[in-house]
């Protein structure tokens, strides 16, 4: 059996999500980030930016959803039974702050076999309000016995 | 911290994940796949367990980078990594990272998350301004 390509280059629509203050103050609870620029708006601001300023990780939050879709369609044909989340890279610009509303799409960039192994590669372009680019993801799936 | 060269160690950190942590990263991140969080699903996929999302670590790596500069969010520019071993809770997980190359204001750090010898995250490379 080999992986299938005709998605390769595929796109998929885009998803929006507005940056609250609390789901970032969430956040950086669970990863341990104790600067005030993740919770307090006057501290944020006095350090330059627009409002509460999410830790670049945060990005997962607002960029994942868009990649849904595209993980689950049948044209890609992921098995998820034998999937594995293999590697990722973020590259960041312009800081999530509260209030932004941020824009994801998402691409297939590659699929292949390697040793046994189905490799799938997406992208995330996520950009905001002013259409500034916030980050931009590289996702990795890899699918044992394909 | 501008002094940093080639080749040193960043303080790096050590974080043992309580039980209920992948419930709250859950929470905070939106992924409420069952493998992290639902004991009986992940032991029926073969799982020893529960395990912890990837994601997480990847962020107690950029933690550890952004603490080089201080924390400043602004600070860490890309990263990259590579998921190699499942986490698991209740252990304690250390981030280490040694100093890869100076380029001005820019420092490429090389950054390992591991669980004992169970490296889980490996060849993570960031990208820290430093001001």
């Amino acid at each position: 059996m080999t992986v299938k390509t005709e998605a390769v280059g595929k796109e998929w629509p885009a998803t929006t999500y507005e940056v609250g203050k609390e789901k970032i103050g969430e956040y950086a609870r669970v990863i341990g980030l104790d600067n005030p620029v993740h919770f307090d708006r006057e501290v944020a601001k006095t350090a330059g930016y627009r409002d509460v300023v999410a830790p670049p990780m945060f990005c997962v939050v607002y960029s994942a959803p868009a990649l849904g879709p595209a993980m689950f369609d049948p044209e890609v044909g992921m098995n998820f039974a034998a999937m594995v989340h293999g590697a990722q890279e973020f590259e960041w610009g312009e800081p999530a702050c509260s209030g932004d509303e941020i824009t994801t799409t998402s691409k297939c960039l590659e699929i292949f076999e390697k040793d046994g192994k189905g490799f799938y590669v997406f992208e995330t372009r996520s950009v905001n309000q002013d259409g500034a680019e916030v980050v931009k993801g590289t996702w990795t799936n890899i699918v044992r016995g394909v | 911290m501008a002094d940093l060269n080639a080749g040193d160690a960043i303080p790096g950190l050590s974080v043992t994940p309580d039980k209920y942590l992948p419930h709250r990263y859950a929470g905070a991140s939106g992924d409420f796949n069952p493998i992290h969080i639902d004991p009986e699903f992940a032991k029926a996929v073969g799982l020893p367990n529960t395990i912890l999302h990837g994601l997480y670590m990847m962020g107690l790596v950029a933690r550890a980078n952004a603490a080089v500069a201080g924390g400043d969010p602004r600070a860490l520019k890309r990263l990259s990594v590579q998921f190699r071993g499942m986490g698991a809770p209740e252990t304690e997980i250390a981030v280490s990272g040694t100093v890869k190359s100076v380029d001005g204001g820019t420092i490429v750090i090389d950054t390992v998350a591991a669980q004992g010898d169970n490296q889980t995250i490996r060849n993570a490379e960031a990208e820290v301004l430093i001001g």
